[in-house]
């Protein structure tokens, strides 16, 4: 087994956002749709949703739906 | 699309049953397919049937799952996130549907070795190659085989749902299990001397 130099680099970065504690995608999804409207309207992270953000950090799935749901959103806005 | 209804009409409608229910489910598919044709518009293999089937899928998630709506956020925000999963669930099936997960990890990292860095002196280049080869000696001895290769998989692009469908398992099953390996990881190269610093100085990017 090898890795690239990239994925050493992904690797490390994941490394570096592991905590003991991670919320899981189950409950990231459930908490997705607030997440999303409290960053569109550009207002500080709460406390009960930082989590969130180091899921979507540390999961491709999730942030790649996070991402279309915002882009939704702000069509769904103008 | 703006649609002029409360969260409590939209639950309560859908789960009235009879002419109220039909009206809330035809009023949020029209919405759902609004709402993804936007950010699905340039993506390959994504055409009018394709939104139609995703919405429809959607769309029973959702009466399946009202009681767990909790009202924290607008209801049609809430229904696009489901509708998103959807879609994406169908499209990340579709996209690895030729991809073994076998080939996937045997090929992780390319056919190469890991090139050490040329700009670094003798000595740093002797260190980053101890750190590299203790990082793979913790993955291949220290990591049960469902973590390796769920880590390896993760690591060379495969989405954690498909990773789940190939290991019999699911996508939260998935995330744990590879939370887990970099747990194991993290803290058996601590307990080697290796602080992240020390991998940030080697392949931090
Ligand atoms: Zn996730």
């Amino acid at each position: 087994m090898t890795l690239s130099r990239r994925q050493l680099e992904t690797l490390h970065k994941m490394l570096s956002l592991t905590k003991s504690q991670e919320l899981t995608c189950d409950e990231c999804q459930r908490n997705m749709a607030e997440f999303a409207e409290t960053a569109l309207a550009g207002d500080s992270i709460p406390e009960n949703l930082q989590a969130i953000e180091l899921h979507l950090a540390s999961c491709g799935d999730c942030e790649e739906e996070f991402r279309t749901l915002l882009k939704a959103l702000e069509s769904d806005e103008h | 699309m703006r649609v002029n209804r409360s969260n409590d009409s939209w639950v309560q409608d859908l789960s009235s049953g009879g002419a109220a229910q039909d009206k809330a489910l035809t009023d949020l598919r029209g919405f759902l397919m609004l709402a993804l044709r936007k950010p699905f518009q340039d993506s390959s293999g994504v055409d009018h049937a394709f939104l139609e089937d995703a919405t429809q899928e959607a769309l029973v998630k959702v009466l399946s799952s009202l009681d767990k709506f909790e009202g924290r956020s607008r209801f049609t925000t809430w229904a696009i996130s489901i509708a998103v999963r959807s879609a994406f669930t169908e499209l990340r099936k579709r996209r690895w549907k030729d991809v073994s997960l076998t080939d996937v990890i045997e090929n992780a990292g390319g056919a190469s070795q890991i090139d050490v860095d040329s700009t670094l002196g003798p000595e740093q280049e002797v260190q980053q190659k101890a750190l590299i080869d203790k990082m793979y000696e913790i993955i291949n001895s220290g990591l049960t085989k469902k973590q390796r290769d769920a880590l390896l998989a993760e690591l060379s692009g495969m989405p954690l749902e498909e990773i789940g469908r190939r290991m019999g398992s699911n996508r939260n099953a998935i995330y744990k299990l590879t939370h887990d390996a970099r747990k194991h990881l993290k803290r058996a190269l601590e307990a080697s001397g290796y602080t992240l610093t020390d991998v940030q100085a080697a392949f931090g990017g």
